[in-house]
């Protein structure tokens, strides 16, 4: 096969081609009319493409054959989609390009696009965010709704694109770039916490995949795997990679935000007790 | 407010019947909804082309397979016959089995010919050059491997396992997994029979 059919979509989606093209697009003319000092570093820069095109080629490219016909390349799919492309989004700190982007907007744009500000701020309750970001991995790994999902078209593109847009909903609450001490941002203790917490229920899902010992996912038995390989392999990679790496994930997100916490300790307090001796 | 509260106990166990009124049961998977219509273009063990239309108005069964496979078709394809034997004996002309072979490269007509033959008479075989195998597949969300050849040029494929299940209309209606008594795919089509009978 040519290299070039592997780049070439297996199921085109005109929506999810039109969905990038815009992102990057709306990222490059921010980027070449903002303000020098807005401007994001070239390592920002990288990073952030690197994550939007991890993403676009898990959907739309070769990848996304393997990933219907294989469960462990499924699962590799969901790690980028759910956990690596978002981290890499959300570490790049694209808050300067929303920023211009929202300054440019007209007001009655704004006025329309405020029910997303609300429906925004429900979905990132650190409560409802936890949940929504294991809530989606069970959801879609629920053995009758993963074999419905692998079998209908249209259900297939909901649960990928559902798995990153929540991905990109978490992980940039976990690593909003605000200081929590001057806006409302998250907490960094919080933060933490829902990284651990969310790691434990991962865990067990991806110990119990890999210990069972029968088929849990009978679909990729059922609808023919990209090669042969035996069904018992395929299951027990793909539940190591529902196991251990979003734990690793975790671990490193909290690594981070710790840094960021010991950085930012001390940096705040004097320009609030000043406020605080003002008044 | 207060006066309707009675009444939600009501409203609950309308919608559950609801939901639970309209619902068959099957030993199959049900797929209504979840897979486009039938439709392809292969070849006949004759070379001639043959579409969907070709059997239209009896209950098709589409099993992807190769002549060379070992166990699982030539079990699936027995299954299937002596399902299809025990149905009422008004619907046993009313199924046709598909048999698309993955590997056209071993499955020549003649050979297909023969290895169908041998599980009945409503029975088709069917093949094509790979990219329409390709399409096929991928429409019913399926797909099928080569193995490396080993020295005598044997190789395994790796292929579904499940039979798709279209009504006389051509939707597709169930997923039989592998694991099905023939009795079980004998009571399913029988009550897809009459329905649309």
């Amino acid at each position: 096969m040519p290299i070039s059919s592997y780049l070439l979509p297996y199921d085109f989606s005109p929506l999810t081609l039109l969905s990038y093209m815009l992102v990057l697009g709306f990222y490059g003319v921010a980027l070449l009319k903002m303000p020098e000092k807005d401007r994001p570093g070239s390592g920002r820069i990288i990073t952030f493409t690197l994550g939007v095109m991890l993403c676009y080629g898990v959907m739309q490219t070769r990848f996304d054959y393997y990933s219907q016909y294989m469960f462990f390349v499924h699962r590799g799919q969901h790690l980028i989609l759910h956990h690596l492309g978002p981290i890499l989004i959300a570490l790049s700190n694209p808050l300067p390009v929303m920023r211009f982007w929202h300054q440019k907007m007209s007001r009655s744009l704004r006025y329309w696009l405020q029910p997303v500000g609300w429906i925004y701020r429900v979905l990132q309750q650190p409560f409802i965010a936890s949940f929504l970001f294991v809530g989606l991995i069970y959801f879609w790994l629920w053995p009758p709704i993963h074999f419905d999902a692998m079998l209908s078209r249209q259900l297939y593109w909901i649960m990928n694109w559902s798995m990153l847009l929540d991905g990109l909903l978490f992980w940039w609450l976990i690593f909003d770039p605000r200081s929590p001490a001057i806006t409302n941002a998250l907490g960094y203790g919080k933060r933490i916490l829902l990284l651990a917490l969310v790691a434990i229920p991962q865990m067990i899902l991806g110990a119990w995949i890999v210990f069972s010992r029968g088929m849990v996912y009978d679909v990729y038995e059922v609808c023919g795997r990209a090669w042969p390989m035996p069904p018992e392999t395929d299951q027990l990679l793909g539940g190591l990679l529902t196991w251990i790496p979003p734990a690793m994930m975790s671990i490193i997100g909290i690594l981070i935000v710790l840094r960021r916490a010991m950085h930012e300790d001390g940096k705040f307090l004097r320009r609030r007790s000043l406020a605080g001796g003002n008044a | 407010m207060n006066r309707t509260l009675p009444l939600w106990p009501v409203f609950v166990a309308l919608i559950l019947v609801g939901c639970a009124g309209d619902e068959k049961s099957w030993h199959g998977k049900d797929i209504s909804g979840l897979m486009p219509e039938l439709e392809f273009q292969l070849q006949g063990t004759n070379g001639q082309p043959v579409t969907a239309a070709d059997s239209k108005g009896t209950i098709r069964l589409l099993y992807f397979g190769f002549t060379s496979c070992p166990d699982v078709c030539p079990t699936t394809l027995t299954d299937l016959r002596r399902s299809v034997k025990q149905l009422p004996e008004q619907y046993r002309d009313d199924v046709t089995t598909l048999f698309v072979s993955v590997d056209p490269r071993r499955d020549t007509p003649e050979r297909l010919a023969s290895y169908v033959n041998f599980f009945g008479e409503r029975i088709v075989g069917l093949t094509s050059e790979e990219p329409a195998l390709r399409k096929l597949a991928k429409r019913y969300r399926t797909t099928f491997g080569y193995d490396e050849p080993d020295a005598s040029g044997n190789y395994n494929v790796s292929h579904s396992s499940a039979v798709y299940v279209f009504d006389r209309s051509g939707s597709a209606r169930l997923l039989l997994r592998p694991g099905l008594s023939p009795e079980q795919i004998s009571e399913d089509l029988a009550q897809l029979a009459r329905e649309s009978g």
